[in-house]
């Protein structure tokens, strides 16, 4: 069986839906850093039959409000000096600045360098969102 | 209550109360113009049109001169610096310093909500693409209030664009935050009122919405029928307008069993879809509305500037 060392300091994300790995790394830009990032998938997992996990190395400064809209079933884990330091669960976010577009193609947002678009969710199973700037509604996909 | 240094960016900004109390003045200073004719002596109103307008520059205009202010602006994006390129809210930030309230125009759905951040001085919509028009909808409720005494249980008809008609969407919103009221939507299937406004109405005034296709099926009830223009600057393509754009006409005959003291409301500008037989009909009061429009921009920009 594959094995993976464990990380002295970072973040582990766990319990990533099979598939959804590559996406984080995409959307955390994760592609493109100067330190190391693992990325595991398909892992044997008692929850989920199968899972993917994160390993981030001397990295905590990330924006991981992203994740709760990709996967809002997955664990993050604070790893320092080896040991788990802290461990939480992110659930879909009510506000959300400048993470995706607004689909109104009127929108202010779509149109400005100084617009940066805003949502505030509106149904988590949905995943909608109203625009702050144009009240349309817009569906993260 | 203060509205000195407030932005008016959408109706919902200001309380019924405030409200009213801009319609009040609006109605003393319609009685009494020459009390208010200098009380914005040395002040300035810029007026930032990205998009054609007439009715709305005009009486912004009139409205602050009467007041014995004074006027500078632009009417086309294509006469701004936004032609060059620059961001609105470089124009907005810079125009705060030549003046001291503005009135902006935009095409962009929002433009006004994220102008009114940058900018110093006080901000009005004055329309933004198929979005808000909320002086049309102080207007609006002037003239209803001036011609039905009140503005409470009244059965509105709000009839033709409703999806870009951004003078319906202010006016819908607004009205359902008073009492009793029920609304009768009528438009081509293509053109119905956005969910969000609809969800948003359903949500926080639970009131009363019939959507139908002709005129006919309300006319003997409604107390209030506004028409609007199919617009063809807001659609992507031709064909899609030319398809819609003369799905209503209110002809004489269409409104023979409506009641005496039915109010037919129109922002204007009309093209088509109230024939001119109409005008001569005495609850044709759309004319009136526009007037009304110069007197409620006075008392606005009076409240917002702080010179009462």
């Amino acid at each position: 069986m594959l094995s993976v060392a464990g990380i002295e300091q970072g973040i582990v994300i766990d319990h990533i839906n099979q598939g959804n790995g590559l996406k984080i790394i995409e959307k955390l830009g994760l592609g493109n850093v100067n330190f190391p990032v693992v990325l595991l998938t398909n892992v044997d997992s008692e929850k989920l039959d199968k899972k993917d996990i994160i390993k981030i190395e001397n990295a905590f400064e990330l924006d991981l409000t992203m994740l709760g809209l990709i996967d809002p079933n997955l664990t993050i884990n604070i790893i320092q000096n080896g040991k788990t330091e802290k461990k939480y669960k992110l659930s879909t976010p009510t506000s959300v600045k400048g993470l995706f577009e607004c689909q109104n193609p009127r929108c202010i947002t779509n149109h400005d360098i100084y617009a940066e678009p805003t949502f505030t969710l509106i149904d988590a199973k949905q995943l909608k969102y109203k625009c702050d700037y144009c009240e349309d509604f817009t569906y993260y996909k | 209550m203060n509205l000195t240094g407030k932005h008016l960016i959408d109706p919902s900004n200001f309380s019924l109360d405030e409200l009213n109390q801009i319609f009040t003045v609006a109605q003393d200073m319609e009685k009494n113009p020459i009390k208010y004719c200098d009380i914005c002596k040395g002040k300035i109103l810029a007026t930032l049109f990205f998009e054609p307008s007439t009715r709305t520059r005009l009486s912004f205009e009139s409205a602050m001169m009467r007041l014995g202010g004074n006027v500078l602006g632009f009417s086309d994006a294509a006469s701004s610096s936004t032609k060059k390129g620059e961001s609105v809210m470089d124009t907005v930030r810079v125009v705060s310093g030549y003046s001291d309230i503005m009135v902006m125009r935009h095409p962009r759905e929002g433009a006004p909500k994220l102008s009114s951040s940058y900018s110093t001085v006080p901000l009005i919509n004055g329309g933004d693409g198929g979005h808000q028009h909320p002086t049309q909808t102080l207007t609006d409720l002037l003239t209803i209030k001036n011609l039905r005494g009140n503005i409470s249980n009244l059965k509105v008809a709000l009839c033709g664009d409703l999806k870009y008609g951004r003078t319906v969407h202010s006016l819908i919103k607004t009205l359902a935050r008073y009492p009793g009221m029920s609304f009768y939507l009528i438009s081509p299937p293509q053109l119905q009122l956005p969910i969000y406004i609809k969800e948003q109405l359903k949500e926080s005034y639970n009131i009363k919405i019939h959507e139908l296709t002709n005129i006919e099926d309300c006319i003997e009830e409604i107390d209030i029928l506004y028409m609007t223009r199919i617009q063809k600057e807001r659609f992507f393509n031709e064909e899609d307008y030319l398809k819609l754009k003369n799905s209503y006409i209110l002809t004489q005959d269409k409104i023979e069993n409506a009641k005496q003291n039915l109010l037919i409301m129109h922002p204007l500008p009309r093209v088509n879809e109230i024939s001119y037989e109409i005008d001569q009909d005495p609850r044709a009061v759309y004319f009136e509305q526009a007037d009304y429009g110069v007197y409620v921009r006075m008392s606005l920009m009076a409240h917002l500037l702080g010179v009462l």
